[in-house]
C-alpha cells in the first residue's frame, strides 16, 4: 500500500464529520441531501468510537497480512490489487463472522440487514478518481490524514525532534553562559 | 453497557436497573449512545446563524480560523452564548408574564378562580410601582399592578422599575456600563437582532447585550414571577413535606405534576381536595389521590401547600417506570420529549396542557386561566379514570422518601433570625461579621446525564456547610438535597460546620434553605439585597461575602440565571463550562475581565469539591477585604493567607 490512514486523535472533535462523509461516500447519489432518503441508507464503515472521555475515529486498517482474508471461507474478504485496500464482495460473503472473530481492530461491522457485514474500503473508487478518502477529506481538523509511510513516520520524527531540539538549545545556551 | 448510578439516592439507583431489565430506554441510555458529542458544538465554535455556513473553527488553527463571513471564534462563541441567555431569559419571563396575565384575569374578574391571598405583598409590590395603596379596594390595586407588571415586558421607554430594587450602587453601575434593561421583552430582541448575521461582531459588546438580557430575567421576568405568584398563591412559609419517588401510593390515583408554571398545578392541589372526586376515586377502588411534583412545578406547590415532591429533572421518566403514575400532567419546560415513548410502555396517560408545549400523539387539554378549576377537574377525572387500567403486577414503587423542610423566602426566614416580633436581617449579617458564618452560597440548578447523577449537588452543598456556609437553593439542587436529607434541620448536626449548627439550632433552620423553584432565584437576588441595605457587609452585592454554582447545570435558563448573579456581583462556578472553550479571548473575559466591569464573574471547575473550595477562596476574599474577624471555629478547608 502506498498510502494509509492516520489518526491524530488529539485533534479529533467527536464531530461525526468522518461518519457523516463515509455515508455519503458509499451512497448511490453522493449526495448528503439526498443519500439520508435513499431505500437503502448506507452506513458509515468508519467508526467514531470512544474511550475515557477521548473521541477515536477508528476503520480498517488494510493489513499487509490480513487476517480477515486468510480465514475467509468464501473468499470474499480479498486484496484484488497488490498495492490496494482489503475489500469485501458482499456476494460472496456468507455470514459466518470469521473475519469478525480474527480482525484485531474490530472494526468489521453490520449493515442494516443485521446479516451482511461492512466494512471500509479506503474509498478506492475516490482513490482512482485522484480524490482522497472521504473521511480524509471531510475532517476538519485534519485529525484523520492520508500519507505514505515515509511521510507518516517524518512527521512522526519531527515531532520527537522538537522536543529534543527545544532541550538541546536550553543546554547550549547554559554552556554559553 | 446497562447504566448503573452510583452516587444518586437510593429510589432512582433502582429505578434505573428496573429500566436495564425491561429493555426500557431512559436519559442515560440516550446520553450514552450520543458519545462522542461533537467538540465544535462543546466549544461553543459552530455556527448556523446564516445560510452562507454552517461554519465552524479548527481550534488546533490548521483549518479554518473564521468562519465565512469572516466571524471568529470570539463572535461566533459569544453570539451562541448570547442567544443561549435569550432563550432562558424568554423562558423565564414569559413564565412572569403568564403570572401576570393570571393576576390581571384575578384582578378583572370577581368570579375567577384566581383570587388574591396576600394582601400585604401586594401592597408592597404596588409600592414599588409607585401605586396608590390606601384606602384603595385590594382588585383596584391588584389591576394596576398587574398592568404595570406587564407593561415592564413591552415598555418602549424608561428602564425596569423592578430593577431599581437592587442596592443603589448596583443600579448605579448597570447604568454607567449600560446595561440597565430597559424592558424584558426588548432586551431578548436586540440579542436575535444582534447575533443576526453581520451585525455585532465584539465579543464584550455582545455579552453587554446579554448582561442586559439577563438582568432583565433575574431582576424582571422571574421576579414578577415569583412576587405576583406570591400575591396570587401566597407567600410560602415553612413548611413541612416529602420527597422522592416513595410518595407514590400504590393504593391510591397517583396523578403527577411536571413542569414549571403554578397557575394550572396550584389550582390542581385545591381540587384533589374535592370530596367528590375523591369519592370518584374510591367508588374506583382507589384509596384516595395522591398528588406529587416533578421539577420546578413541585417546588411552587410544595412551597404553598407541602405537596411531596416525586423527584426532580431526571427522575422524571423514573416515576414513569415506576409503573403507578395514572396521569402525568405536564405544562412548560424541562419536560423530555422520551416521555411520550416511554409512557406508552405502561397505562400512564400523559397530558400536555399548554398551548405552547404539545407532543405528537399525546393528549391534549388546553389550560385556560378562565376556566381553571374546570379543566383541572377534567384532568383529575382522567386520572381517576385511567387507575384502573393499572397492571398491578408492573408496579414497582421504591420505598424510598425523606422529609424536609422548604418554603423559605427573602421575607421569612431572615426574618425569623431575628425573632417574630423584631424582624431583621441585623442577626444574619452579625453572624457573619462575627465569623460564625463564613458566608453565604446559592447552590441551584438542573441535573445533566453528563456528570454522575446528583454527586456534583450533594459533594458542593456538603463541603460548604461543613465549612460554616448556609446554603440557600432552588430548582432541581433543591431537590436532590431534600432526597439527601439535607433539607432536614436535624442534619446540621451531622453535617454542618459549628457555626452554622449554632445558627441551625438557634433558628431551627436547616443548613440548607430551599427557597423556591428557578424563577425563585430571584428570591435570592432579593435577600442578597436585603443584606447589603441591613448594612455592615459593604455598599453592593459584589462585596458579599457570597458566591454562587449550577454544578449539574443543563438548560438555558441556567445559563440566563448563571449571569444574572455574575451581572449582579455574584461570583459564578459551574461543573462543566459553559460552550466558550473555543475562543480563549472569550474565556478569559467571563472568568476574568468582566470582574472588573460588574463585580462578578464566571468560574468552571469539574470537581465540585474544589469548586466548593474555589467558592470558600472567594468568600475569604471578600471577607478579607470587608476586614471582617477571623472566624470563630476551625474549619475543614482553612482559609488561604490572601
Amino acid at each position: 500500500m502506498d498510502k494509509i490512514i492516520i489518526v491524530d486523535i488529539k485533534r479529533c472533535m467527536g464531530c461525526h464529520s468522518c461518519e457523516l462523509a463515509c455515508s455519503v461516500a458509499h451512497s448511490i447519489n453522493k449526495d448528503l441531501f439526498q443519500a439520508i432518503r435513499e431505500e437503502n441508507v448506507q452506513i458509515p464503515r468508519i467508526i467514531l468510537d470512544h474511550c475515557d472521555d477521548t473521541s477515536f475515529p477508528v476503520h480498517c486498517r488494510h493489513c499487509e497480512d490480513a487476517p480477515c482474508v486468510i480465514v475467509c471461507p468464501s473468499k470474499a474478504m480479498s486484496r484484488p490489487t497488490e498495492t490496494g485496500p482489503v475489500v469485501l464482495d458482499k456476494d460472496k460473503c456468507i455470514g459466518c463472522h470469521a473475519c469478525i472473530i480474527v480482525c484485531p481492530f474490530g472494526v468489521i461491522k453490520k449493515d442494516r440487514d443485521g446479516k451482511s457485514l461492512l466494512k471500509c474500503d479506503l474509498c478506492f473508487e475516490r482513490l482512482e478518481a485522484g480524490k482522497e478518502p472521504a473521511c480524509v477529506e471531510a475532517c476538519p481538523t485534519g485529525a484523520i490524514k492520508f500519507v505514505t509511510i515515509d511521510e507518516a513516520t517524518k512527521m512522526k520524527r519531527r515531532d520527537m525532534m522538537k522536543g529534543y531540539i527545544v532541550v538541546m538549545k536550553q543546554d547550549m545556551g547554559a554552556l554559553k553562559e | 453497557m446497562p447504566k448503573e448510578l452510583k452516587y444518586a439516592d437510593e429510589a432512582s439507583k433502582k429505578m434505573v436497573l428496573k429500566a436495564n431489565e425491561e429493555n426500557l430506554e431512559t436519559v442515560w441510555d440516550r446520553y450514552e449512545k450520543m458519545q462522542p458529542q461533537c467538540g465544535f458544538g462543546l466549544m461553543g465554535i459552530c455556527c448556523k446563524i446564516c445560510s452562507m455556513g454552517p461554519c465552524r473553527i479548527d481550534p488546533f488553527g490548521e483549518g479554518p480560523r473564521t468562519g465565512i463571513c469572516g466571524a471568529n471564534a470570539d463572535t461566533i462563541a459569544a453570539r451562541n452564548l448570547i442567544r443561549m441567555i435569550a432563550g432562558g431569559a424568554a423562558a423565564h419571563s414569559d413564565h412572569g408574564r403568564d403570572i401576570a396575565h393570571a393576576l390581571l384575569m384575578a384582578a378583572q374578574n370577581p368570579s375567577s378562580d384566581y383570587t388574591i391571598k396576600d394582601e400585604e405583598k401586594l401592597k408592597a409590590i404596588a409600592g414599588i410601582y409607585h401605586i396608590q395603596t390606601e384606602n384603595r379596594d385590594t382588585r383596584e390595586i391588584a389591576l394596576d399592578l398587574a398592568r404595570a407588571a406587564l407593561n415592564e415586558f413591552g415598555q418602549q421607554e424608561g428602564t425596569l422599575v423592578m430593577a431599581e430594587r437592587a442596592p443603589e450602587a448596583r443600579v448605579k453601575r448597570w447604568k454607567e456600563l449600560g446595561i440597565m434593561p430597559r424592558a424584558i421583552d426588548r432586551e431578548i430582541v436586540e440579542i436575535m437582532h444582534r447575533t443576526h448575521m453581520g451585525v455585532d461582531t465584539d465579543y464584550r459588546n455582545l455579552i453587554r447585550q446579554g448582561l442586559r438580557a439577563c438582568l432583565g430575567d433575574g431582576w424582571g421576568g422571574s421576579m414578577i414571577a415569583t412576587e405576583l405568584s406570591d400575591i396570587l398563591f401566597g407567600t410560602p412559609n415553612p413548611i413541612r413535606g416529602e420527597s422522592n419517588l416513595g410518595v407514590l401510593d400504590k393504593d391510591k390515583v397517583n396523578l403527577i405534576v411536571h413542569g414549571h408554571e403554578p397557575t394550572l398545578s396550584d389550582i390542581i392541589a385545591y381540587v384533589c381536595q374535592d370530596e367528590k372526586l375523591i369519592k370518584k376515586a374510591k367508588d374506583k377502588g382507589a384509596a384516595g389521590i395522591q398528588l406529587a411534583g416533578i421539577c420546578c412545578t413541585a417546588n411552587e406547590i410544595l412551597m404553598r401547600h407541602g405537596i411531596p415532591v416525586a423527584g426532580n429533572f431526571l427522575q422524571q421518566e423514573l416515576a414513569i417506570l415506576t409503573g403507578a403514575v395514572d396521569l402525568m400532567l405536564v405544562d412548560v419546560q424541562c419536560i423530555m420529549p422520551g416521555l411520550s415513548s416511554l409512557s406508552n410502555c405502561f397505562h400512564t396517560k400523559l397530558v400536555t396542557t399548554s398551548p405552547k408545549a404539545k407532543m405528537p400523539g399525546v393528549e391534549h387539554i388546553e389550560f385556560h386561566e378562565d376556566h381553571a378549576v374546570k379543566i383541572a377537574t377534567t384532568i383529575i377525572e382522567q386520572a381517576i379514570e385511567n387507575f384502573s387500567k393499572r397492571d398491578g403486577k408492573r408496579v414497582v414503587i421504591p420505598k424510598e422518601t425523606k422529609g424536609l423542610v422548604a418554603g423559605f423566602t427573602s421575607e421569612s426566614v431572615f426574618n425569623f433570625l431575628g425573632g417574630k416580633y423584631r424582624a431583621s436581617y441585623r442577626p444574619l449579617n452579625d453572624a457573619v461579621i462575627a465569623g460564625r458564618l463564613r458566608g453565604a452560597a446559592g447552590v441551584i440548578g438542573c441535573s445533566n446525564p453528563n456528570m454522575e447523577y446528583e454527586e456534583g449537588h450533594i459533594k458542593m452543598v456538603l463541603e460548604l456547610i461543613k465549612n460554616d456556609t448556609l446554603v440557600v437553593t432552588t430548582g432541581c439542587n433543591a431537590i436532590s438535597c431534600a432526597k439527601h436529607g439535607l433539607l432536614q434541620p436535624e442534619n446540621a448536626f451531622k453535617y454542618a460546620g459549628e457555626g452554622l449548627q449554632e445558627i441551625c439550632r438557634a433558628v431551627g433552620i436547616p443548613p440548607v434553605l430551599h427557597v423556591g423553584s428557578c424563577v425563585d432565584n430571584s428570591r435570592i437576588l432579593t435577600t442578597l439585597t436585603h443584606v447589603v441595605t441591613e448594612g455592615g457587609l459593604g455598599n453592593d452585592i459584589s462585596d458579599l461575602p457570597v458566591a454562587g454554582a449550577a454544578p449539574e447545570w443543563m438548560s438555558e435558563k441556567a445559563v440566563s440565571i448563571g449571569f444574572y448573579f455574575v451581572a449582579s456581583g455574584v461570583y459564578t462556578i459551574i461543573c462543566r463550562p459553559l460552550a466558550v472553550m473555543g475562543s480563549k479571548n472569550l474565556h478569559d473575559y467571563l472568568t476574568d475581565g468582566i470582574e472588573k466591569e460588574v463585580g462578578g464573574k464566571w468560574a468552571f471547575e469539574l470537581d465540585p469539591v474544589k469548586a466548593a473550595h474555589m467558592m470558600l477562596d472567594h468568600i475569604d476574599r471578600k471577607r478579607k477585604a470587608l476586614k471582617l474577624k477571623p472566624l470563630m471555629y476551625e474549619q475543614a478547608y482553612k482559609p488561604k493567607d490572601i
